[in-house]
């Protein structure tokens, strides 16, 4: 059984324009121990998916229409929010986006840490801290035990992403979902943050949801790979499948997109761009959401949409071409 | 910190000065003195009269007159009431605790208000709650004081014959003494202090909404805390940063307010001193008292500064 298994997710955010289908239909399953990353561009629904598992969506606009969220055999969805309270850290943690912001300017970062352990476990005060201090050697912050009652702004970027990942896994979560936990950092601190996750992944053996839009980070991290256009699953292959063979006219666009430098001058191309740009989510036209920019589209497209099926073990693609039936 | 309050103390003696200054010229140039009344008073020969104004410097020029009360006023000399006949300082110090009192107590009575419905609002923005809460700031900030105060004595003295409408500052001691005390304030407290809680909610509604769809916001809640923790320990902390500057900024009319209520309710403070020594061209008087407002205000603004300290670490005491 899957750690978490997403089905028919469909999280929808009502504007003064419409009904905004930000997620129409996702599945995506994460088994035990597992790195999935979820890449797509941005305004693919990445992030709403993710913040839909644990309601972290501001209710309203936002909410979860239809579909299920199955962790550990539980569906999460027609949980209150403080039912999820229990889950929330304890069961799966988060790491966000902006290590700039996402840290309380006001309190210390020990404390940020401490409080969520002193939520989830039966610690003494004492305790707390020491885990803490702990946590923070762990991620690899110089000089922790001082460190623990400074504020965010005594920290750099990367050291800030650092106290973010000892928070998510402060309680030792069985899924930890790091939404674009790089995109925000310059790239020396991007490999060191990847790697500490690496490292923290194999230390505690937790599953991790990575979602990302950078493809060279989906290729070192990743065991299996969602591909997400338009608040849909595209293709979702194991990683080596993916880039060796990727089905999908979105996920070969994608590729062809990333500068390669492992080849020599006779070899070099032009970077190919994916042309036009993402379909406003507000009353879509039926059929595939990709099909006004693919160069293979062909009539069926813009008037069925094309489910998600399997074309090779653990291959999955959502498109009409070479669809026999 | 107290080498911080202590510069910031040396920072506002150049500021006070300025604003003296300004007082001083102002009223220098204001039509009467404290002789006109010599002047109507046909028992007093013009000589006589010439005599008093030289010998008390009043036909000094303005830079010499300023320069005298200045060195008398450091030497805690604040001058003479000419209609009250006593010292000014004594005059002030007996009215004063009256304002302080109604004044804090109105400014308690506001952050009292103010605080939980502004933050319960921001929690349910557009709930009927929220919206019953804006309708009430609004007609409670659109009323003036004048207008409430006499609307409050027409029904809760003139008619239902509750509480009195005129403040009456007996000396005494003792339980019943105290409450009395009470009694004749609520009427001024409530007018002072509703009319400055509506405005406060509605600072404190926007401060917690400003904060409240932060990224930090959705990482407390990730953490399961609970919506009642991430609000108050979250959210509020930082909410209150510049509700803190809002409301130092208000200080200012929020004692012209008391000015004007103190007048509705004859409160014996220093606004009504204020008002009848302007009247009575009781220039010595009027000159200590805007002094003394001018104080208070800087004042205020000092313990605004160091509260921010205290809540947000980002600002240190440098």
């Amino acid at each position: 059984m899957a750690l978490l298994d997403i089905k028919g997710l469909k999280t929808h955010f009502s504007t003064d324009a419409g009904i905004l289908q930000a997620v129409d239909g996702v599945d995506i399953s994460i088994n035990r121990g597992e790195t999935l990353c979820v890449v797509g561009e941005s305004g693919c629904g990445k992030t709403v998916t993710a913040m839909s598992i644990l309601k972290l969506i501001a209710m309203p606009p936002g909410r979860i229409v239809e579909g299920e969220i199955m962790f550990e055999g539980r569906d999460l969805v027609p949980l209150t929010s403080r039912e999820l309270d229990d889950i929330r850290a304890k069961e799966i943690g988060f790491i966000f986006q902006e290590p700039m912001t996402s840290l309380n300017p006001v309190l210390t970062i020990g404390e940020q840490i401490a409080e969520s352990l002193r939520r989830h476990e039966p610690v003494t005060k004492k305790q707390a801290l020491e885990r803490t201090v702990e946590m923070l050697k762990l991620v690899q912050i110089p000089n922790a035990a001082g460190r623990v009652h400074h504020y965010p702004h005594q920290f750099s970027g990367g050291m800030r992403q650092r106290v973010m990942i000892a928070m998510a896994l402060a309680c030792r979560p069985k899924l930890v979902i790091a939404d674009e936990p790089t995109t925000a950092l310059d790239v020396t601190i991007q490999a060191q943050i990847l790697d500490l996750l690496q490292d923290m992944k194999e230390r505690f053996g937790m599953a991790v949801m990575l979602i990302t839009h950078a493809m060279g980070v989906v290729a070192e991290t990743a065991q299996r790979v969602v591909v997400m256009y338009a608040g849909k699953v595209v293709e979702e292959a194991p990683v080596d499948e993916l880039f060796g063979n990727p089905r999908h006219p979105y996920t070969q666009g994608l590729i062809r997109s990333i500068p390669r430098i492992d080849l020599d001058a006779a070899h070099k191309t032009r970077l190919e761009a994916i042309g036009g740009s993402v379909p406003i989510l507000i009353n879509p036209p039926p059929g595939c959401r990709f099909a006004s920019r693919c160069k293979h589209a062909m009539s069926i497209c813009t008037e069925r949409e094309p489910r998600l099926r399997e074309i090779a073990p653990g291959h999955r693609i959502a498109c009409h071409l070479g669809d026999a039936s | 910190m107290s080498q911080y309050i202590l510069r910031r103390l040396m920072i506002a003696i150049p500021s006070l000065l300025g604003i003296s200054v300004v007082l001083f010229v102002v009223l220098a140039l204001a039509p009467g003195d404290p002789f006109s009344e010599l002047a109507t008073n046909p028992n007093v020969p013009p000589e006589v009269q010439a005599a008093l104004r030289t010998k008390f410097g009043l036909d000094d020029p303005i830079y010499l007159r300023y320069l005298h009360w200045l060195v008398a006023m450091a030497q805690g000399d604040w001058g003479f009431s000419f209609v009250s006949r006593i010292n000014v300082d004594t005059l002030i110090l007996q009215r004063l605790p009256t304002t302080l009192y109604v004044v804090g107590s109105s400014q308690l009575l506001a952050l009292l208000i103010a605080i939980p419905v502004g933050v319960y609002a921001a929690t349910r923005p557009y709930s009927l709650f929220d919206q019953l809460a804006n309708t009430f700031a609004f007609i409670g900030f659109s009323l003036p004081t004048f207008f409430t105060g006499i609307l409050f004595i027409l029904v809760f003295s003139v008619k239902l014959d509750w509480l009195p409408f005129v403040y009456t500052d007996l000396p005494g001691s003792g339980i019943k003494w105290a409450l009395e005390m009470i009694r004749q304030a609520i009427m001024p407290v409530m007018v002072l202090g509703l009319f400055q809680a509506a405005s406060m909610t509605r600072f404190v509604r926007s401060a917690m909404l400003d904060v409240i769809r932060l990224d930090y916001v959705t990482t407390a809640r990730a953490k399961g805390l609970g919506q009642a923790k991430v609000i108050v320990k979250h959210v509020m902390r930082n909410a209150m940063i510049p509700v803190v500057t809002l409301i130092a900024l208000q200080m200012p009319a929020v004692f012209g307010g008391a000015i004007v209520t103190e007048q509705i309710f004859r409160i014996p403070g220093i606004g009504s001193l204020l008002i009848s020594s302007i009247l009575a061209n009781d220039t010595p008087v009027v000159m200590a008292v805007t002094f003394v407002f001018a104080c208070l205000v800087v004042l205020f603004n000092l313990i605004a500064d160091v509260l921010y300290g205290w809540l947000d670490p980002r600002i240190s005491f440098r």
